[in-house]
């Protein structure tokens, strides 16, 4: 997907200024926080498994080269085939490839977030293959010209249900229909002859199990299950952090990840998938494919960011930041969103393209306490922040003013003059009110909110006039 | 140098790794893979009559209806029942694991094969079932089909009681014990399919079953 995290500032304006959008932010607000909060209530020990299960996950990104060469050998004994990319470009190579080795015309596809960083449908198209998405959500983006998703999970959350009823009745030429039942149907009748025809199915992969070579899938609507049953060629796309021990350690995580995602105890399917097709059964794929890609992950092994690897794509972090429920995903420019999106954009896109995702929080830290594999994610966005100064990526005036102020607070008496200069200053711009309206220092910080005005005297002038005062016993 | 070679020689170096901590990071794996240890579980009353009644309120949660039944012979008169009162087709396709039941002396059409669009009842087993959380264990085999439970808008599932087991843990053990390795699918199915994907508003019979109804027999 095309990076446009380098504009986040103005889309971050221009979202705030949607009235459509804001809408439909303030109405999906909450739900999954509520949800989440009432599903936890189930584990007697909701920490000691959140313990548990960042344990399980150190354990493999800790030594992940050995647990991918273990995986991909139990993987290669169950009859599935392995293959390794180095980025979007040779995940959408060896996909194509697999496709035309198959003769494919046609691939379904369950929600795969890596195929988003690959771009992988605009390939298959452009190979004359055609890519359906059969998540609900992601569907309603790709008839609506390929719009890009603004959550991992729930990849529509911007659009309203009238969004929807316009799109289907347009692209669709059914009659119009208002009720979210109806517009379900709608679309699995539609999506139904998709699934029974198409030759090859593409999923991602929620985590793969080293102990049995399999990769597990969570999904509710069982498209997932559909994309992995019907066509004769399966293809798995997954970044090489997602490999786990055991079945045990499946289970740990299964108690958070819906939980954590939706509010569910537990998803509708949860499905854990082993080789091909046995020669007398029904169904199930006579060909399955892993492709293990990096695109930025192998780098980020050791170095301070190491932790991010943990993440097990819930979007809890997303769902409880105060900067995402108030300018939606797209803003931030790619394929990932919210906390976990501004620290892995930099990362994977690039510091240089998204200067301000490390600066788009608050560090309020509700994202590290509600990751379910304990991500400290407010210390790693103030690691980007200092990489960003050690690289010298920040603009030129905020380096020279940081600058001017670090000479400044090595002087004593002059920033003590300064700030008793700068205090009237601003209270003789507040006027008679207690508020800024303007700084005409910094405009587009008042754009949003209010300066507080400083009511006349310094730290240091009421300290000093506090210590005359008090005779000293 | 392979795309494979150069993957791991970065995860390799980001590691910092040699022959020393080779042999650690191997002894780790060796034994996390053989201890198989698991994390905290919610408490839960294991004996049988506690697991049936946790299963069943667990399965209604999730928008399964359920229906107890005492031997297996009662089973397809139970859904017979069902299907009268949901105003249901009284053919189905169901698992040929399935066949030896006497379905005709329930006024039923039920045939043992692997599921096609048409289908709109699929009858199946299950391997067990999880109390915790109100989940099937379908394992695929030529005489357990997947798709059943995934392409006729309404699923039936037979529960045997004793097959409920506490955790999901419960069921990798039984599964490793009686059918050695994993089939091609293990699915986990709580109640019928659902999506949330406009407006956050659940709708039942996303891509799969519209309803699913359990017959628990309690053997």
């Amino acid at each position: 997907m095309e990076i446009k995290s380098m504009h986040f500032k103005a889309n971050a304006s221009a979202k705030l200024a949607d009235v459509v959008l804001q809408g439909n932010l303030k109405n999906a607000k909450g739900k999954f926080v509520t949800k989440r909060a009432q599903a936890i209530k189930d584990l007697d020990d909701f920490e000691g498994t959140r313990d548990a299960a960042e344990a399980i996950r150190n354990k493999v990104i800790d030594n992940l080269d050995l647990w991918l060469e273990r995986f991909e050998q139990k993987a290669m004994d169950t009859g599935a085939t392995v293959l390794w990319a180095k980025d979007g470009a040779e995940v959408c190579r060896l996909v194509t490839e697999i496709a035309k080795k198959h003769g494919v015309k046609k691939v379904t596809k369950s929600k795969s977030m890596l195929s988003e960083e690959a771009g992988l449908n605009q390939a298959l198209e452009a190979a004359g293959i055609q890519p359906v998405e059969t998540d609900l959500g992601e569907y309603i983006l790709q008839v609506d010209n390929n719009e890009p998703p603004s959550h991992i999970i729930a990849p529509a959350v911007h659009k309203s249900l009238d969004d929807v009823a316009d799109l289907f009745h347009k692209v669709h030429g059914t009659p119009r229909k208002t009720e979210i039942p109806a517009l379900t149907r709608e679309a699995r009748e539609v999506l139904r002859g998709h699934f029974l025809s198409a030759e090859m199915g593409l999923s991602g992969g929620n985590f793969l199990v080293a102990e049995t070579g399999s990769v597990a899938l969570v999904t509710n609507e069982g498209n997932g299950r559909m994309v992995t049953t019907m066509p004769k060629v399966h293809v798995v796309i997954t970044g090489i952090e997602k490999v786990i021990p055991t079945l045990e350690d499946l289970s740990t995580l299964m108690r958070l990840l819906p939980r954590s995602a939706t509010g569910q105890p537990i998803s509708n399917y949860f499905s854990i998938l082993t080789g091909v097709k046995k020669p007398a059964e029904h169904d199930g794929p006579e060909h399955l494919y892993f492709v293990l890609v990096d695109s930025g992950r192998a780098d980020v092994v050791g170095t301070d960011f190491h932790a991010i690897l943990r993440c097990i794509r819930c979007g809890a972090c997303m769902n409880h930041c105060p900067v995402y429920q108030t300018i939606g995903g797209h803003a931030y420019g790619w394929v990932y969103p919210g906390p976990m999106g501004s620290v892995l954009t930099p990362l994977y896109a690039g510091m240089e393209n998204s200067i301000d995702l490390p600066h788009a929080a608050t560090l309020c830290n509700q994202c590290g306490v509600v990751c379910p594999v304990k991500i400290p994610l407010p210390d790693l966005l103030r690691k980007l922040r200092e990489k960003q100064t050690e690289r010298g990526l920040r603009p030129i005036t905020e380096r020279i003013g940081l600058r001017v102020w670090a000479w400044v607070a090595q002087r004593p008496k002059l920033y003590a003059l300064g700030a008793s200069v700068g205090a009237r200053y601003l209270k003789w711009l507040a006027g008679d009110t207690d508020r800024i309206r303007l700084l005409p220092t910094a405009p587009e910080w008042t754009l949003g909110r209010d300066f507080p005005a400083p009511q006349g005297k310094t730290f240091r002038e009421l300290y000093a006039a506090r210590r005359s005062a008090t005779p000293r016993t | 140098m392979s795309s494979r070679e150069d993957i791991l020689g970065r995860v390799r170096a980001g590691l910092h790794r040699d022959a020393t901590n080779a042999a650690a990071g191997r002894a780790e794996m060796a034994a996390a893979l053989a201890s198989r240890s698991h994390g905290p579980k919610p408490a839960i009353d294991s004996s049988p009559q506690a697991l049936l009644e946790r299963f069943r309120v667990k399965s209604e949660q999730q928008s399964s209806s359920v229906d107890v039944v005492t031997a297996e012979s009662a089973v397809p008169a139970a859904v017979d029942r069902y299907l009268t009162a949901m105003k249901l087709p009284k053919s189905a396709v169901a698992w040929p694991s399935l066949t030896a039941l006497d379905w005709a002396a329930a006024g039923l059409n039920v045939e043992g094969r692997g599921a096609r669009d048409a289908d709109l009842v699929g009858i199946t087993g299950c391997f067990c079932a999880v109390a915790e959380t109100g989940t099937l264990m379908l394992c695929s085999s030529p005489d357990t089909p997947a798709a059943i439970s995934l392409l006729p808008e309404t699923h039936i599932a037979i529960v045997r009681a004793s097959r409920i087991l506490p955790y999901m843990e419960d069921a990798w053990a039984l599964a490793r014990k009686e059918l050695g390795s994993l089939p091609r699918a293990v699915n986990f199915i709580s109640g019928p399919s659902r999506t949330g994907d406009i407006e956050q508003t659940i709708v039942l019979g996303a891509h799969g079953p519209y309803r699913v109804h359990l017959v628990i027999v309690a053997d």
